[in-house]
């Protein structure tokens, strides 16, 4: 088999080729947001939010509702929950969404072990890219949309409060507010990760690329290209990997997703070596 | 008609003629869930154009009144107002500048970006910076001697650049009221030079600064007025009378120095 084969292949099935596009909206969405998610050191809030849904899917998926509404409000439930919580000093913030967390994520397992069918559970856990249907790419398209509407909307706002907050309040802009809807992106963008890689790994989705792509770029709109760019080769790659080895797609996207990151890091640390070895004139 | 989305709610766009740039009448700050109050039964007026110094010991009060002013914290008593209305009212025409440790430097973004978010409170929600905005942005730049620099991302400016980077925002805001939270603490004597004429220059065109330092040689120099704060009260006031009240000071901690 040649190397374009293995490319290209897989994808006469209609089943991959749905795949593989959800694989790209979903990583446009939250590899873009990925940035705020890294820069602004909300990583254990990503990971967070992933877990909370579970409930909502679980709930969701008892009462033959749509699963991916559960979704959504569970994860905006919990959006709108941390921001609350992160507002009120009783209680320190991460331990507070330590607790959130824990407890909703035990309480979908509490209800999912009620039921005897585990096997729509595995994928909610460990996520199924290629069980992706029409109904749901729609549904991945419109977060991707709204998701990078907002995001370019509200540009200025957030890229100000993520890094000058005191500046951001004094012309009077709410820094709270806009993080409260970072929060409620976040949560849209878990809801299309967790079906491509599951409630475990979604986090990695919203920090790897993005994290990869601050090593190389030192600019805000340039590191969210970057990282989408990585994030949607990492989850094509691993889709086909996942195909050829007949191993978890989910497991194959991360590792692929991680393999860039170690690529970007010694690519950086070429740099610096470079730089240091024949300096640029002038600096 | 413009546009416009203001940030903070509504926006007025001409403070009423001949009020002063600030005035306090009783005002007392207290920060959220303290007992104390950080500042009490300050009254106060600051005509157009002043320099002013606010002098005292670390914890005399000096930065939680530029905080009140900037609208960062709330009045508990008494009452502030700025240009004539209360806080927040003339949110574009208040620049304020934080000690440098304020601000994420690590974040990806270049100098004269940073710069540009001067000119937000102008442009308000959903406006991209225009032609215009990005100039005054860069006129702003080459006045503080940082044109050079402007493509750098903030963290790799020294802390003097950082300094000098956050007066060239408040230009670029063209604010007529600017509230500096130590601006020469720990910069280098070029930072000095060029903060002390930029200060001179605003001064000249009518706008009011005020400036909470430990930097008292300059203070005849820079400044037209100065307040001595203590545990939150004025103790002292004028130029003269503060100076005299420093050197009191400074000799009283010698003398215990000594007496130690």
């Amino acid at each position: 088999m040649n190397v374009l084969d293995w490319f290209l292949a897989p994808f006469q099935y209609t089943f991959m080729r749905t795949a593989a596009l959800a694989g790209v909206l979903v990583s446009l969405t939250c590899a873009s947001l990925g940035a705020y998610v890294v820069l602004r050191r909300m990583a254990f809030i990503g990971d967070a939010l992933a877990h909370t849904v579970l409930p909502g899917l679980v709930i969701a998926y008892l009462n033959r509702w749509n699963m991916t509404v559960g979704a959504i409000l569970a994860g905006i439930a919990t959006a709108l929950g941390i921001g609350w919580l992160s507002r009120r000093r009783e209680v320190r913030e991460d331990t507070a969404i330590g607790i959130l967390f824990t407890g909703m994520f035990a309480l979908g397992i509490l209800l999912m072990s009620s039921v005897r069918s585990f096997r729509d559970f595995t994928h909610m856990l460990f996520g199924y890219i290629v069980g992706v249907t029409d109904a749901q790419l729609r549904l991945f398209a419109l977060i991707a949309l709204v998701v990078l509407v907002v995001l370019i909307l509200l540009h200025k706002e957030l890229e100000l409060t993520s890094f000058d907050p005191t500046h951001a309040q004094v012309i009077g802009l709410r820094a709270d507010r806009l993080r409260d809807v970072l929060l409620v992106l976040m949560a849209l963008a878990v809801v299309g990760a967790i079906q491509a890689v599951g409630v475990v790994l979604t986090s990695a989705l919203l920090i790897v690329p993005a994290a990869a792509a601050a090593m190389l770029t030192r600019r805000l709109v340039p590191m969210m290209a970057l990282a989408s760019a990585i994030a949607i080769v990492a989850t094509l790659v691993g889709l086909l990997a996942s195909y050829h080895l007949d191993v978890s797609s989910g497991a194959t996207i991360v590792l692929t997703c991680i393999v860039c990151f170690l690529t970007a890091w010694v690519l950086r640390a070429l740099r610096e070596r470079l730089s240091r070895t024949w300096p640029v004139s002038g600096d | 008609m413009r546009f416009c989305l203001p940030y903070g709610g509504s926006r007025s766009e001409q403070p009423p003629t001949n009020a002063p740039a600030l005035a306090a009448h009783g005002v007392t700050v207290r920060y959220p869930g303290a007992a104390r109050a950080a500042l009490e039964g300050l009254d106060w007026v600051a005509p157009c154009g002043a320099r002013v110094a606010l002098v005292g010991p670390n914890g005399a009060g000096k930065s939680t009144l530029l905080k009140a002013i900037a609208g960062l914290l709330p009045v508990a008593a008494g009452s502030l107002l700025v240009f004539g209305a209360p806080v927040g009212a003339f949110r574009h025409r208040v620049a304020y500048l934080a000690q440098r440790g304020e601000l994420d430097w690590h974040f990806p973004i270049s100098v004269r970006r940073l710069v540009l978010t001067g000119r937000y409170p102008h442009l308000g929600w959903l406006r991209w910076p225009t032609r215009a905005d990005w100039r005054r942005a860069d006129e702003a730049l080459e006045r503080l001697q940082l044109l050079d620099l402007a493509e750098r991302q903030i963290g790799e400016l020294s802390g003097g650049q950082q300094q000098r980077a956050l007066l060239a925002r408040a230009l670029a805001q063209e604010a007529d009221l600017l509230l500096l939270d130590e601006p020469l603490n720990a910069v280098d004597a070029a930072t000095r030079e060029v903060v002390s004429a930029v200060l001179r220059d605003l001064q000249r065109q009518g706008r009011t600064v005020i400036v909470a330092t430990h930097d008292l040689d300059r203070l005849q120099a820079d400044f037209d007025d100065a307040l001595f704060l203590m545990d939150g009260r004025v103790v002292a006031r004028g130029v003269s009378a503060v100076g005299e009240r420093v050197h009191h000071e400074l000799l009283g901690n010698h003398r215990v120095a000594v007496a130690a």
